[in-house]
């Protein structure tokens, strides 16, 4: 298992390379410099902004200021933000923590509400209840996560039952511990709702669709020639088998999350990674995009690195020879 | 076990798409007005009610509306004027519907900030969203299938270094680098130039995906027998693959397209929300819910959602007509 682990790690560094390269050369085709727009920022000093021009080589061929941007962000100094002219690591990591609990919070809500719910409909197949599911399903699945934010805020403006945009209230920083956990989940509990909706239709009908299939498997109808009772044959033949594909598609997951939440983010006004990408986008602030870039590429490729572990600790038939020849 | 759409709604899907497209096409003629015609008269005006005309004189028209006059501008109340009718001219002055310049104007969806008709924007605007999805489709597919097969047929090392350059774009966080494409865009760019520029940056971000599928499948295809024998028969490579390799994904390629198409569409609406689309007064489905971001707008003048619900409808309708596809075409094959 740890050489195995050593080998993705690994196998992740050209990736990474790969992608903050790729998005190094876009994003300096874009007209407008960095450095002149921090210069015409009086709450800079010009001693800070000669040293990031050494340390970044302005003027230098793009190839070099690429390979002197990496340098620094191996020794994790992500430069300054020119737009919120803070230290850009501080800025992610706070935004990422926001970025998360909403990701978390809204895959709890896509699981706990899609994998029930296949289950029923998979065990009833072309009843009633499972025509209907499945046609919302395909409603659900239609439905663009902006667009059922925006549904979300018009709810919430026309009720006043949920707050409108931020991610904390004004008072955040006087509250003891408990209470700002209660008040970011306040916060992002209808996010995590709009959030989660979006990706319940096509888990729910990947549900149900894989149930169906074991169900006609041999080793179900083994299992009720034995005479095992139908709610051990369900739970324990059924369900555990068409779980397993679940845990894969988690951390596969972690990259629409990260896409819908940046949307959702911004139509909610929320203060999470996607809304930070936006205005550093908007502001052409290039070290923030590579920063963000780099940190959501990281996210990602941990997930899928975890998921791929997890399945070989839900499925005993998958062991890490298998894992590396799939690849 | 496949899954039997039941045909109504199949038929319903191709109908509406059917529709748009034809509307789309068509523009000039379904909308009433020009996409950029601000009526100052009538800033966010709400739809204008439509009644059917039950008098037995049809010489005013098979349908009326009653005109809005701006009760407020403040508050921008508007009141409907119950006593004046307003006849609907149908196929008349070059318009698949109009009212006559004196009567008054007639706004199907109600009107934006600036007084410009919701219901012609969004016609305009479907120019952009419907063929953002077909031609950006096309252009990731034909290079999935070009790098893919080439990929998969040829094998060794061409076929080790293309699969990295796939894995290094499938494991892009691609809605961010999406973003960091679009900064490039200038704004001062003309709204056909964007659109291209849009579809390109789209296609960029998503062949790679359909490439590797592609590719799993040409190189199990090439060990097939009629392969062989066609490279018996002296067939050149570029024969093989376009007359006996490639043909054999076409029935994956057309059910993955029509899947696609709506991750497109989405693509253009989400970048053109968020600004750094196709920009002002030019209309697509995405830049016309921008007007919906500001919170006040949003609750007061609900009708600017209405682009929302044809990007909504669209996408189920090519859903369903993918699902059907699927279930006809290509019942076991597809992995996803």
């Amino acid at each position: 298992m740890l050489s195995y682990l050593v080998r993705r790690l690994l196998h992740m560094i050209p990736l990474l390379i790969g992608i903050t390269l790729l998005s190094f050369l876009v994003i300096n085709i874009a007209p407008g410099d960095y450095f002149s727009a921090l210069k015409m920022n009086p709450s800079i000093s010009p001693d800070t902004i000669r040293e990031m021009e050494r340390q970044f080589g302005y003027g230098d061929p793009l190839l070099l200021r690429y390979l002197k941007w990496l340098w620094s962000i191996l020794h994790l100094d992500f430069g300054i933000s020119v737009a919120y002219r803070v230290d850009i690591a501080d800025l992610i990591a706070a935004r990422a923590v926001n970025t998360m609990i909403l990701a978390a919070g809204s895959m709890l809500v896509t699981w706990s509400l899609a994998i029930p719910i296949g289950i029923i409909v998979a065990l009833r197949p072309n009843s009633i209840t499972d025509r209907v599911l499945s046609f919302l399903a395909f409603f659900g699945m239609s439905l663009p996560s902006f667009f059922l934010a925006f549904l979300a805020m018009f709810a919430a403006l026309r009720t006043g039952w949920f707050p409108i945009g931020g991610s904390f209230s004004v008072y955040y920083d006087s509250l003891p511990f408990w209470g700002k956990v209660a008040d970011r989940l306040y916060h992002l509990w209808l996010p995590m709702i709009v959030l989660g909706i979006g990706g319940m239709a096509s888990l729910m009908r990947l549900m149900r669709a894989n149930i169906l299939e074991i169900k006609q498997a041999d080793f179900v109808r083994t299992a009720r020639a034995k005479g095992l009772s139908e709610r051990v044959v369900v739970g324990k033949h059924i369900l555990r088998n068409a779980l397993n594909p679940f845990v894969t598609l988690a951390g596969y997951e972690l990259g629409n999350l990260l896409s819908g939440a940046a949307l959702v983010e911004a139509v909610m006004n929320l203060q999470g990674l996607g809304t930070l990408m936006l205005d550093a986008v908007r502001s052409l602030d290039v070290y923030l995009v590579m920063g963000s870039v780099l940190i959501g590429s990281v996210l990602l490729l941990i997930g899928n690195l975890l998921a791929d572990l997890a399945l070989t600790l839900v499925d005993p038939r998958i062991d890490f020879t298998r894992l590396e020849s799939a690849r | 076990m496949p899954e039997r759409r039941s045909s109504f709604v199949v038929w319903a899907s191709a109908t509406l798409l059917a529709l748009f497209y034809a509307a789309a096409i068509m523009a000039p003629v379904v909308a009433p007005y020009d996409f950029a015609m601000q009526n100052r008269a009538f800033p966010h005006c709400p739809p204008s009610s439509l009644h059917l005309n039950l008098s037995g004189d049809w010489g005013t028209g098979l349908f009326y509306t009653h005109p809005y006059v701006l009760a407020d501008p403040v508050t921008r109340r508007y009141e409907e004027q119950i006593s004046v009718r307003v006849p609907i001219h149908l196929f008349s002055g070059g318009h698949l519907f109009s009212t006559l310049p004196q009567d008054g104007k007639f706004f199907l969806l109600g009107t934006d900030g600036l007084g410009r008709d919701l219901f012609s924007r969004i016609v305009h605007g479907s120019r952009v969203s419907l063929f953002i999805g077909v031609v950006g489709v096309a252009i990731s597919f034909t290079i999935g299938t070009l790098v893919g097969s080439i990929a998969g047929y040829t094998g060794g090392w061409v076929d080790n270094l293309i699969m990295r350059l796939v894995e290094v774009e499938m494991s892009l966080p691609s809605f961010y680098f999406l973003l960091a494409l679009a900064a490039i865009i200038p704004a001062s760019l003309s709204s056909a130039a964007t659109f291209f520029l849009i579809v390109i940056l789209l296609s960029f971000i998503s062949w790679a995906g359909f490439a590797r599928i592609i590719r799993g499948m040409v190189s199990s295809l090439r060990e097939y027998e009629y392969v062989a024998a066609a490279r018996a028969l002296g067939a050149t490579r570029w024969r093989i693959l376009a007359r006996h390799v490639i043909p054999g994904t076409f029935s994956y390629t057309i059910i993955a397209a029509t899947i696609s198409i709506p991750s497109f569409i989405l693509g253009e609406s989400a970048l053109s929300l968020l600004g750094l689309g196709i920009q002002e007064p030019s209309a697509s489905w995405g830049n016309l819910l921008a007007d919906a971001q500001n919170v006040q707008n949003l609750v007061k003048y609900p009708w600017i959602l209405t682009p929302g619900v044809f990007i909504f409808l669209t996408i189920m309708s090519f859903n369903f007509l993918g699902d059907y596809l699927r279930d006809r075409l290509d019942p076991r094959a597809m992995v996803r």
